[in-house]
């Protein structure tokens, strides 16, 4: 198990801070095309870009940005703690170690189509060391108005206070899309990832905001496939957790042994279906929405 | 990906996990050339993905040798659910002492393998009484757990050498060919004491394939399915008329729950993934209009850095080179609605703001159409 970890203090610091709200994050992967395309949305967002990986590109520069053989490498001129993993696949392992030995504690973990046994590997090596994978096959993580590791287009985040937990990429958007026109603005959202070994699952997600006074409240966003959600309301249940949370899960209608796009979206007999989780949030109260449009008024209500 | 019970078998003959003598028959000249070495009785076994053969009728018994060739007929024409089999497994019959069951799994929740074993095996593991679950290390299953394993189904003697034996080859397979579970169910008891692996039931990680080369020739998808992936698309194909496309798994699928909420039937599940250019909508739309069941198509799509002209583009292409005519209800955010909702008024796609509307427009239309 992770041991207690601030997010918010690797990924914008303290508001006392020289860099608050500019730490310093390396690419890996940049000169790729998916690297080098998000590298300049996630600057454009603000997010403090020091420095790119990839493996013999070393003395080339993006954008102004210069690359690195290695995170090692890169590490000896910069003092990075958070970085952003765009490499392919079956190159995912060797970057984590990479990172991992360089003394990076926050990775954000893009790559789909991930190996088990790799996410497997490249977990313990991470815990191990005392830092944290966000993914694979995440998002990544936004912190509204101050930057954002990841592939999510920036326009449906708006600064707030609830945060928002996803094992679907789209569907976070989609739903921080709804939250903020509705007046509901988002302190985090988070991707978990839609494998089926996670970094961070969505316990570990929760625990991340459990004390922050500022967060007021979560909103899940499930799908079928493995049983995250329902030990997450184990955890709720266990540990009294108190804020309001509405949840939503999609792949109702999905067949059973029929794998949905995500390498963990995938029911087998009752283990991962939609029916499981719907109930065991109903059994401890949490509000199941139908549809993804429906959560902001839900939320709305709970809050009241 | 998901092994037939033969293909699992080889595996479980690589190994060294004994299993029932066996012979493999496409068809009715395949069957004529193995009848002659059959010692009978002998059990037929449809070689499905789908569960639940045995209550299905897709393994008989055959204790006579006329019974062979209408018993594999029968099979050979005998769909479960939706399925139909390419090869029948034909296996001599065992004298069975007792079952056990077996298995090894990824638990995700856990991020770990866990062991399940229990000492009453032959049904679904969810009817499967008595069983233990334990978590497990498939690096460092020792020779002592295995035997502990044994010991808590109350076995000995040369069963219990013989099982914990295929404990340890099992997680020695699941390991190298990086299976997400194997199941053994069951686990025969023969009357000299020694175990026998009666099924096989192997998931292999889809994301590992390009480790084992040597497992290749198990992957069975559709010529559709295949285009699909080619093109970098998650496809499922399902009962309904109604094809839906969108950007994101988790998207795709609230789409089809909002569809079957209005009474809609999904009949195709399409993810094409992260970005959505001209070119992948229109490579999507070309899958699409290979399936004839298809009444209309749903296009569900989340931009943000999408534009939404050049998914309008895309459409239109399709419609102006022939490849799709029936109509297309789209509900697409991002940059540009107004210029594409332009450019395809006079098209048989409509743009929506909202997917609840784009749902009810296109229900309706199919109501009508029925």
């Amino acid at each position: 198990m992770y041991k207690k970890f601030d997010i918010f203090d690797i990924l914008v610091g303290k508001a006392e801070d020289p860099d608050y709200g500019n730490k310093p994050v390396v690419i890996q992967g940049i000169t790729g095309n998916f690297g080098s395309v998000h590298t300049r949305l996630m600057r454009e967002y603000g997010t403090n870009i020091v420095a790119g990986v990839t493996p013999n590109k070393g003395g080339q520069s993006f954008e102004g940005i210069p690359v690195y053989d290695s995170v090692k490498d890169a590490s000896k001129n910069f003092n990075v703690q958070i970085s952003g993993i765009f490499v392919p696949a079956q190159f995912f392992l060797s970057a984590i170690k990479d990172a991992v030995n360089s003394g990076i504690k926050l990775l954000v973990a893009i790559p789909e189509h991930v190996p088990v046994r790799d996410a497997m590997e490249s977990l313990e090596y991470a815990q191990s060391n005392n830092a944290r994978i966000i993914g694979p096959n995440t998002p990544g993580v936004i912190v509204p108005s101050v930057n954002k590791i990841g592939i999510m287009p920036s326009q449906p985040f708006k600064k707030g206070n609830t945060a928002v937990f996803s094992r679907s990429g789209t569907l976070m958007y989609e739903v921080s899309f709804h939250l903020s026109r509705a007046g509901i603005g988002q302190k985090i959202a988070l991707g978990i990832g839609g494998d089926p070994i996670n970094g961070t699952n969505l316990i570990e997600a929760f625990d991340l905001i459990s004390d922050r006074d500022e967060v007021d409240s979560v909103v899940v966003v499930g799908e079928i496939g493995g049983d995250a959600e329902e030990s997450l309301v184990q955890y709720i249940e266990k540990t009294g957790f108190s804020k309001p949370v509405v949840a939503y899960v999609a792949g109702r209608s999905a067949p059973k042994e029929k794998r949905m796009g995500h390498a963990g979206a995938i029911v087998y007999g009752n283990y991962g279906s939609a029916e499981s989780k719907i109930s065991s949030f109903s059994r401890v109260n949490i509000p199941v929405a139908k549809r993804p449009a429906e959560i902001p008024s839900i939320l709305l209500k709970l809050m009241k | 990906m998901k092994l037939l019970e033969y293909q699992g078998k080889e595996l479980f003959t690589e190994y060294e996990i004994a299993i029932p003598k066996s012979y493999l028959a496409k068809n009715h000249s395949e069957l004529s050339q193995v009848a002659d070495k059959l010692r009978l009785p002998v059990v037929l076994k449809s070689q499905l993905t789908v569960g639940g053969r045995g209550k299905a009728g897709a393994i008989l018994k055959c204790m006579k040798k006329e019974e062979l060739e209408p018993k594999f007929t029968e099979l050979l024409n005998k769909e479960v659910k939706g399925e139909y089999p390419s090869v029948i497994l034909i296996e001599e019959a065992v004298d069975i002492y007792k079952e056990l069951y077996l298995s090894l799994f990824l638990n995700r929740g856990k991020r770990t393998y866990s062991l399940i074993s229990s000492a009453e095996g032959g049904m679904d593991i969810e009817s499967v009484e008595n069983k233990v679950i334990q978590d497990i290390s498939i690096t460092g299953l020792t020779q002592a757990i295995a035997e502990s394993i044994g010991k808590n189904l109350g076995i000995s003697g040369v069963t219990a050498e013989s099982f914990s034996n295929i404990v340890i080859k099992l997680a020695k397979l699941v390991r190298e060919k990086e299976a997400e579970l194997a199941e053994i169910n069951p686990v025969a008891i023969l009357r000299d004491g020694t175990c026998l692996a009666l099924d096989a039931k192997i998931i292999i990680d889809d994301n590992s394939i390009f480790r084992h080369p040597e497992l290749t020739k198990y992957i069975q998808i559709s010529e559709l399915q295949e285009q699909a992936e080619k093109s970098g698309f998650s496809f499922v194909e399902l009962d309904g008329n109604i094809a839906i496309i969108g950007n994101g798994a988790g998207l795709v699928m609230s789409t089809l729950d909002i569809v079957n909420d209005a009474g809609g039937k999904p009949g195709a599940f399409l993810d094409f993934g992260g970005r959505a250019t001209t070119e992948t909508i229109y490579k999507a739309l070309e899958v699409i209009s290979k399936l004839k069941k298809v009444k209309a198509i749903l296009v569900n799509l989340f931009g943000g850095i999408v534009r939404t002209d050049l998914v309008a583009q895309a459409i239109l292409d399709a419609y102006k080179d022939g490849m799709i005519s029936v109509p297309i209800y789209a509900r697409i955010s991002g940059a540009e609605s107004d210029k594409a909702k332009q450019m395809l008024s006079n098209s048989n796609a409509k743009l929506f703001d909202t997917v609840e509307e784009a749902i009810s427009s296109l229900v309706q239309y199919i109501g009508l159409s029925k």
